[in-house]
C-alpha cells in the first residue's frame, strides 16, 4: 500500500507537532517537578544562613557567596579575552592559515566535555600552579570552559554590524581602532552582552569542571584563595548522598528560577534596553 | 603617536586571539602529561580492552566502560535525533510566528538548564517508571539515554534549524510550483539540501551525550561490568572519572586521567568531523 501524498502531509504533520510538544512538556514537566518540590524550602533564612551539620540544617548562603565568586573570576578572565579574539577574527584578519587554527580551537573548546576541563583545572591550576582547590582555581578553569562561547556570540554580534557604519566611520577620519571603539563595538553591544549573560548562566549551572577545582568546603570564601563549594555541587552532594532531600530540592528550585531569570527575563530586559538606546 | 596606537591595538587582538589556541594547547597537554604514564605501565592494549577495573589490586581495564559510553551514547543518539529533527523541521515550517516566539526560548532554557538537575529528575523520576514497568534496577542505560536524549536536544535542533532555514528560498518554491506537498518537499527538497547541516549536529549531539557526566552519574547504576540488556547498569568514562577523582591518587589517579585522554582523543575526533562536513558545505 502506497500511502497519498496527502495522506503522507497529515501524519508528518502530526507527527512534527506532537514531536515539538512533547519537548515542550518534559521541559514543563521537569520545572514544575523541581518548583513544587523546592519552592516552599526557600525562604530568606534559607537564603542567608551558612549550611550546617553538612548541609542537613542551616541555609546555603555559603555556596551562593561561592558560586557567584567563582562565577565571577570566569567571567572577568573570559570576557576581555572572547571579545578580543572575537575582533581580530572579525576585524583584522582576512580568512588564512591563521583564523582557520584559531577557529578550530574555539570550535574544539566549545565540545570539550566539562569533566575533560575539570581533569585539566585540578592538574593545572589546583597542583601545577599550586592554587589549591579554591575560587580561583575554580573561576580560572570556567574561564577556560566559556572562552568559545564568548568568542562566538561576540564574532556574531560583529560581523552583523553593517559595513556602512564602518565606512561611515572611515570617511570621517576615524582610524580602525578608533572604529572599532566608537562604532562597531556600541553597535555589537547588545549581541555581547547576551553572549555574557549567557556564560554566566553556564558557570551557576556547570558542576563537574568546579567540583574537581574549587573544593567541597562549606565555610563563607573570604579570599580568592579560599576553597568552596558551588550551589549546583552543594545540591549533587545533598542529593546522591541523602544528607537532606528538602535542602536539595531547595537549592535546586533556586538554581532553575536563576537560570530561568537569567535565559527569559534578563535577555528579554537586554534586548530593550539596547533598542531603547538607539 | 596615532600610528603607534594602531600598531598596537593590532598587536593586542592578535595577543588575545592566541589565547584560544594556548588554551587547546595547554589543555592536551597537561591531560596527557598527567596520564600518558598509564599507557606505558598498564600496556596501551591492556588498559583499552582490560576487563577488569579493580585499582585496589592495580587493575586498570576500561573495555566495559567503552562499552557502556557507545551503547549510552547511542542510545541517547536513538532516541534525540529523530525528535530534534522534528523539532527543527516543526521551527523551520510548522510553528506559527507566536509559537516559534515560545519554542526558541524554551530551547534555550533547555540548554541552560543544570546538568545535576536533569541527573536529579532522572533518579527520581524516570528510574522509578523504568523499574516498576519494564523490571531491573531501574538505575541502566536505558534512564540513561533518556536523559541524555533530553539534553542533547537544544544542540540538535538549533543546528539543524539553523541549516534548514539558510536554504536559498527558491529551493522551496519550485518544489510546491511543481505541485509537491510540504511534506513531500521536506523530505525530497529541504533534508536533502540541508544534509551536511543536520550529519554536523547530530555528530555534536553525540559528543555532546557522549562527554556528559553529573546527569548520567545519577542513573546509570555505574557497576564496572558489560551489560545484558538496555536495563542493566553500566560505567562511562565521565563517571568513571566523576566517582572516582574524589578520593584517587598516584596509579589510580593517573588511570582516570588516562581514562580522559580517551574520551578527549574521541571527542576531538568528532569535533573535528563536525567541524569538516560543516567548512565543506560553506566552500
Amino acid at each position: 500500500m502506497k500511502l497519498s501524498p496527502k495522506t503522507a502531509q497529515k501524519i508528518a504533520k502530526t507527527l512534527i507537532w506532537s514531536a515539538a510538544l512533547f519537548v515542550l512538556v518534559v521541559l514543563v514537566a521537569i520545572i514544575l517537578y523541581i518548583l513544587i518540590k523546592g519552592l516552599p524550602m526557600i525562604n530568606w533564612g534559607f537564603l542567608t544562613a551558612i549550611p550546617r551539620d553538612m548541609g542537613r540544617s542551616g541555609g546555603i548562603s555559603s555556596t551562593i557567596v561561592g558560586t557567584a565568586m567563582v562565577t565571577a573570576v570566569a567571567i572577568v578572565i573570559a570576557v576581555p579575552l572572547g571579545i578580543g579574539t572575537a575582533f581580530y577574527l572579525a576585524e583584522y584578519t582576512k580568512e588564512g592559515m591563521i583564523t582557520r587554527i584559531i577557529r578550530f580551537s574555539a570550535d574544539s573548546l566549545a565540545g570539550i566535555p566539562s569533566i575533560v576541563y575539570g581533569l585539566f583545572g585540578y592538574i593545572f591550576f589546583v597542583i601545577y600552579l599550586k592554587m589549591g582547590w579554591s575560587v580561583l582555581s575554580g573561576g580560572l578553569t570556567l574561564s577556560f570552559m566559556i572562552l568559545p562561547t564568548m568568542i562566538r556570540t561576540s564574532e556574531e554580534a560583529i560581523i552583523t554590524v553593517p559595513n556602512a557604519y564602518r565606512e561611515a566611520s572611515f570617511s570621517l577620519g576615524g582610524t580602525k581602532w578608533q572604529t572599532i571603539i566608537k562604532t562597531v563595538f556600541p553597535s555589537a553591544l547588545r549581541g555581547i552582552a547576551n553572549g555574557i549573560i549567557l556564560s554566566i548562566g553556564r558557570c551557576i549551572a556547570e558542576t563537574a569542571a568546579v567540583a574537581l577545582t574549587a573544593g567541597a568546603v562549606l565555610r563563607m570564601p573570604t579570599s580568592l584563595l579560599s576553597p568552596t563549594r558551588t550551589m549546583a555541587y552543594h545540591f549533587y552532594l545533598l542529593a546522591t548522598e541523602g544528607i537532606s532531600m528538602e535542602n536539595a530540592y531547595g537549592t535546586a528550585a533556586l538554581l532553575i528560577i536563576l537560570i530561568f531569570f537569567i535565559n527569559v527575563v534578563v535577555n528579554a530586559g537586554v534586548n530593550k534596553f539596547m533598542s531603547k538606546g538607539k | 603617536m596615532k600610528k603607534f596606537k594602531e600598531k598596537l591595538s593590532g598587536r593586542i587582538f592578535f595577543a588575545l586571539a592566541l589565547s584560544s589556541i594556548s588554551a587547546l594547547a595547554l589543555i592536551t597537554v597537561f591531560i596527557i602529561y598527567k596520564g600518558a604514564q598509564t599507557f606505558i605501565d598498564v600496556g596501551f592494549f591492556k588498559f583499552i580492552f582490560g576487563m577488569s577495573w579493580s585499582p585496589g589490586r592495580d587493575e586498570f581495564g576500561i573495555f566495559p566502560m567503552i562499552i557502556g559510553t557507545v551503547t549510552v551514547t547511542l542510545g541517547a543518539a536513538a532516541i534525540g535525533v529523530p525528535i530534534g529533527i522534528c523539532c527543527s523541521i516543526f521551527l523551520a515550517e510548522f510553528a506559527p510566528s507566536a509559537l516559534q516566539n515560545i519554542f526558541r526560548p524554551a530551547i534555550q532554557l533547555l540548554a541552560g538548564i543544570p546538568s545535576v538537575v536533569y541527573g536529579f529528575w532522572g533518579l527520581l523520576f524516570v528510574v522509578p517508571l523504568i523499574r516498576n514497568y519494564l523490571g531491573g534496577p531501574g538505575l541502566s542505560i536505558l534512564a540513561g539515554a533518556i536523559i541524555l536524549a533530553i539534553m542533547i536536544l537544544p544542540t540538535i535542533i538549533t543546528i539543524s534549524e539553523v541549516s534548514l532555514i539558510s536554504l536559498p528560498r527558491h529551493y522551496k518554491d519550485g518544489s510546491l510550483a511543481l505541485g509537491l506537498t510540504q511534506w513531500q518537499t521536506i523530505c525530497s527538497v529541504q533534508l536533502p539540501a540541508a544534509k551536511s547541516g543536520i550529519v554536523a549536529a547530530v555528530i555534536l549531539g553525540l559528543g555532546r551525550a557522549m562527554g556528559e557526566t553529573m546527569a548520567v552519574i545519577m542513573v546509570l547504576g555505574n557497576a564496572v561490568a558489560l551489560p545484558d540488556s538496555i536495563l542493566a547498569p553500566v560505567r562511562t568514562f565521565t563517571t568513571n572519572i566523576g566517582i572516582e577523582m574524589g578520593y584517587a591518587s598516584g596509579e589510580h589517579q593517573q588511570a582516570l586521567f588516562a581514562t580522559g585522554i580517551v574520551l578527549f582523543v574521541i571527542i576531538m575526533m568528532l569535533n573535528s568531523l563536525a567541524q569538516y562536513i560543516t567548512r565543506r558545505k560553506a566552500k
